[in-house]
């Protein structure tokens, strides 16, 4: 599990303890982050889940692959150097006390 | 109706998945402060369907990340979520809904997010307790114990359809180390989506994975013995013993109500690109609808993406603004480690392009009706999709030539226009 920290654009703030294997996608809209989408579900196919991670999730989580940089190639807000999809990040230990931050548009 | 909130503003909306929800919120991010009923007729409350086929049937993910909306995130919203009840009548005159406990709800804005219902076949022994459709959570549970079953009595798996329900829930069997027979009525796979090359390409990747694939397949019966399917009797005379029949043979729109209300339905309830139907009051959303276009002609979906697009357009429908769907349908489907996106509709194509390597990692195959680009479909290359999207969007239409050769950039056109 992970307490992890939520901050939508507009500067709304959730920390939500996510259980080990369960991505950021499912515990924000499972909820109420209203920041992520996740319209697929957390099939890494709709890229409505985009956020930014902090340095210490940079440092922890494993870089992205194939499918997903091939999304966040074209997410509907800017592009950053820690731009993710949440649906492909699953919580450990490892992120506690990690932030995101959420775009405004993900479509 | 965005305007001053009257005591008596009530907007009921039939059902609680992914359209229900999605209107749910958009009314409430479009400014709507009134009460809001979510009525869903099953015991869960929102959920996300299409991990059931997937990770969820594999085992991979709980019942709890299934969930979509918890239900006090929707209480937090002021969106009253009410699980197992079913509407059993449309009063449009009183503006009220019928509930089959008897109960009657008043409405000021009704939304009908009925979503649809797996078909079945007219074939003797189909009420056998295994032969189980896939569309609600509690189905993938019966799937998923029957499956179970089936790995302890080294049964096989019939999957009826090789549509993607059937052909996702074959890959998951297959997973789970089961044999298993797709038995498909057309002459290839996916016949109604994909392109005669791209149902080769499956067929072929479900042969490699081990699944015997029957295509032109006549059933005469399921076979039955104490209620349970133990074999399907073919036509020809074979018999297929199995543990487990799944049905993917296609849904139905649930559109009884609309049409027992006296509204438009024609194989879904019938709306405009806002999602409005012809009462000014009721606006529907996602599988439930045909949606007319520009051409007179009807269209039906059923994908995640067309029941939050029509979600969003039939919420602001009743809040007085127009919201036209108009962006390019996409789908999905995950079959072994193989993602397949859809941009466009193929429907009509007479001519196909295909980029990249189809013996290889991934490739896409667009798709031209006249020399116009109107479809692409994508496998393991998120990046053509998404791309296909934009172009798709902007009607902008890379010759064959241009969408076959992997060197040519096919953003510089979007650029250019």
């Amino acid at each position: 599990m992970a307490n992890i920290t939520f901050v939508e654009a507009n500067g709304t703030s959730a920390t939500l303890s996510v259980p080990d294997g369960w991505s950021l996608m499912q515990a924000a809209t499972a909820n109420g982050v209203d920041g992520i989408l996740g319209e697929c579900g957390g099939s890494c196919a709709c890229a409505t889940c985009h956020c930014y991670v902090d340095d210490l999730l940079m440092a922890v989580l494993a870089p992205p692959e194939a499918g997903e940089l091939d999304m966040l190639a074209n997410v509907a807000a800017e592009r950053k150097h820690n731009s993710r999809l949440s649906c492909q990040i699953k919580a450990s230990a490892a992120m506690e006390g990690g932030t995101v931050h959420l775009p405004e548009t993900q479509e | 109706m965005s305007g001053a909130v009257l005591a008596s503003d009530h907007i009921v909306i039939v059902g609680a998945g992914q359209a229900g929800v999605m209107t749910a919120e958009s009314l409430r991010s479009g400014g709507y402060a009134g009460a809001i009923s979510l009525l869903g007729d099953e015991p869960h409350g929102p959920y996300h369907r299409p991990p059931l086929s997937k990770a969820w049937l594999a085992g991979e993910i709980t019942e709890a990340q299934l969930v979509m909306r918890a239900p006090e995130m929707l209480a937090k919203k002021n969106i009253t979520l009410r699980t197992g009840v079913s509407v059993a009548a449309i009063d449009r005159a009183a503006q009220s809904v019928q509930l089959t406990n008897g109960e009657t709800l008043h409405y000021t804005g009704l939304v009908l997010a009925t979503g649809s219902t797996p078909r079945s076949l007219p074939l003797p022994g189909m009420d056998a307790v295994n032969v189980l459709p896939l569309r609600s959570r509690d189905d993938a549970s019966r799937i998923a114990e029957a499956l179970s079953h089936c790995t302890q009595q080294s049964l096989p798996v019939v999957v009826i359809g090789g549509g993607f329900i059937g052909l996702e829930v074959a890959a998951t069997a297959r997973k789970k180390g089961l044999a298993v027979i797709v038995l498909e009525a057309a002459p290839r796979l996916l016949g109604r989506v994909l392109a005669p090359v791209l149902s080769d390409w499956y067929a072929a990747l479900h042969r490699g994975h081990g699944v015997s694939v029957v295509l032109d397949a006549r059933i005469a019966a399921v076979e039955t013995a104490n209620g349970l399917a133990v074999a399907i009797q073919m036509a020809d005379g074979t018999s297929l013993p199995c543990g487990l029949v799944v049905l993917g043979v296609g849904v139905g729109a649930n559109d009884a109500l609309a049409r027992e209300a006296g509204l438009a339905t024609d194989r879904g309830i019938v709306v405009d690109a806002c999602g409005r139907t012809a009462d000014p009051l009721i606006v529907a959303a996602g599988d439930c609808t045909a949606r007319r276009l520009d051409d007179g002609s009807l269209l039906r979906l059923e994908s995640v993406q067309n029941a939050t697009e029509q979600a969003k357009s039939a919420a602001a429908a009743l809040l007085g603004q127009d919201r036209p769907f108009v962006a390019t349908p996409w789908f999905w489907s995950d079959q072994y480690d193989k993602k397949l996106q859809m941009a466009g509709l193929s429907g009509g194509a007479d001519a196909w392009a295909v980029r990249g390597d189809m013996a290889g990692a991934s490739f896409s195959v667009y798709h031209y009706r006249a020399g116009q680009l109107i479809a692409v479909d994508s496998v393991n290359a998120a990046k053509d999709h998404l791309q296909a999207r934009k172009l798709l969007d902007a009607r902008v239409s890379p010759t064959p030539g241009q969408a076959a050769d992997v060197a040519f950039d096919l953003n510089s056109l979007l650029t250019a226009a």
